[in-house]
């Protein structure tokens, strides 16, 4: 079984059946909105708007927290930092080291900055798989050469991971076992460079098939996209709602 | 005298670095309506054969005529793609679409077919080769002769008139590889088939050949019934 999985694009919910390209222009706009702003108004209606897109989708809630957890594994590493080195009124003291309020402040900002976007892409953009995803940017008129990218790089990513578990099992069944010797270091290192060599060559050799087949640059899909009501009702709540947002960021009200 | 379906003249070719060409002032014609195989040791070029047709390595010398026309850019070669189908030995290399309809479909779409008329011929091919009702299976996780009959279908809905069949035995049961004879006799299509085991070469082709590195020479051969 593979350890890539898209555990968010299976669903049923209204959210999944939504046109991918509504989706994903929504969820841009929402995410450079959120990303600029400034504010904490701004920032905790983004929170709320991203929650109710989250509980639209109806996704399993523990792996989502699971993915939040790491997402805020990153944002913890800011809150041993920011806090201190943030110039400000100082509010604590731990021998050299001063607690800000802005520092403080700044750090929660980001902190529910980044949680509104990462929800809101969970919601939005995950829901949909990535061939999909691809196949949508084209349709959006997206750079093909990006859309390409995207693609062959989640395709490339299974033929990575493939040739990584042969080479594992390869050593495994002539008795490899991990120590802290340098029989086990030099072995990893071939294993690296080996796997950049064959899943070059394996890469290689797909190119030439689809070549084989015909493939002069250009996927076809066989998924068609229809424009729907409830597309229209994406966008007509969304819209509003962002509006909002960005009323509330050049207003300033303030918070706390 | 009937126009060869591809003809090799002069042809010599090495890869980069390797000590002496695999090929040298090397010629060959394919003939139409035949089936031929081709055997030869390990590393004689049977692959690298299949691949100058294809247009995958190119010649240093010499030309390559498809169909009568000469062919020597990639603008040449992707119209002889369109005509010829090539089998790869390894059927992961050819399976890259999340589902074995999508990849079936993936050469008739390239064709310029529309995606309605490509799911049909999809359709159509995998029921040619006992493959209904794997639409929607996830081609990474097929058996190893599922694979192979799937990359063959891949091939055969581009409707080529020559296919090159790159060791397609290999790692086949006995099962898969009589149903993979009874598939290449009922095609109406010419057959290059490189194989090692003459059982399966008896079944299924006229004459067999051994190449060497200027010319592929006709073996006796004695059709299976």
């Amino acid at each position: 079984m593979s350890a890539i999985q898209e555990p968010f694009s299976d669903g049923a919910s209204t959210v999944h059946h939504l046109d991918p390209r509504g989706k994903i222009v929504v969820a841009g706009l929402f995410a450079v909105l959120i990303a600029v702003s400034q504010n904490y108004a701004a920032a905790l209606a983004g929170l709320a708007l991203a929650l109710i897109w989250l509980g639209a989708a109806r996704l399993p809630l523990k792996k989502v927290a699971a993915r939040l957890l790491v997402v805020n594994g990153f944002i913890f590493f800011l809150w041993v930092v920011l806090p201190f080195t943030y110039p400000g009124d100082v509010i604590w003291r731990l021998g050299p080291l001063a607690l800000t309020r802005q520092g403080l402040l700044f750090t929660g900002l980001i902190t529910l900055k980044s949680n509104a976007i990462i929800i809101a892409l969970i919601a939005l953009i995950a829901t949909v798989d990535v061939v999909t995803l691809g196949q949508a940017l084209h349709k959006l008129r997206f750079p093909g050469k990006l859309c390409h990218l995207l693609l062959f790089t989640y395709r490339y990513l299974y033929v990575f991971e493939q040739e990584f578990h042969r080479l594992v099992q390869a050593m495994k069944i002539r008795g490899f076992q991990p120590r802290t010797d340098l029989h086990t270091y030099r072995s990893y290192a071939y294993l690296a460079a080996m796997l950049l060599v064959r899943s070059y060559d394996r890469a290689d050799r797909v190119f030439q098939a689809m070549l084989c087949r015909g493939f002069h640059g250009v996927f076809y899909s066989l998924r068609t996209f229809s424009w729907q009501r409830r597309d229209w009702l994406l966008v007509a709540t969304s819209l509003p709602a962002l509006a909002l947002i960005l009323y509330l960021e050049w207003h300033h009200p303030v918070l706390l | 005298m009937t126009e060869p379906l591809i003809e090799l003249r002069n042809v010599t070719f090495s890869y980069p670095g390797a000590p002496f060409p695999i090929f040298q002032d090397f010629n060959y014609q394919v003939l139409p309506g035949k089936h031929v195989g081709l055997v030869g040791p390990n590393g004689c070029g049977k692959t690298t054969l299949l691949h100058l047709m294809m247009g995958l390595v190119r010649p240093q010398t010499g030309s390559i005529v498809i169909f009568g026309q000469e062919v020597k850019t990639e603008k040449d070669f992707i119209a002889v793609r369109q005509k010829v189908g090539l089998l790869f030995q390894n059927p992961d290399d050819q399976l890259f679409c999340p589902t074995v309809l999508e990849d079936v479909a993936f050469g008739p779409l390239n064709q310029g077919k529309s995606p309605a008329a490509a799911i049909e011929i999809a359709r159509a091919t995998m029921a040619r080769l006992g493959l209904t009702g794997f639409e929607d299976r996830v081609t990474y996780k097929l058996s190893g002769g599922e694979k192979k009959l799937v990359s063959l279908a891949t091939v055969l809905a581009m409707n080529p008139r020559l296919l090159l069949l790159d060791e397609p035995t290999a790692g086949l049961d006995e099962a898969t590889k009589h149903r993979l004879i009874h598939i290449l006799n009922d095609l109406d299509v010419a057959c290059l088939i490189v194989s090692h085991e003459n059982d399966f070469l008896e079944h299924t082709v006229k004459e067999c050949c051994q190449v060497h590195g200027h010319c592929c020479q006709p073996l006796p051969h004695h059709e299976g019934t």
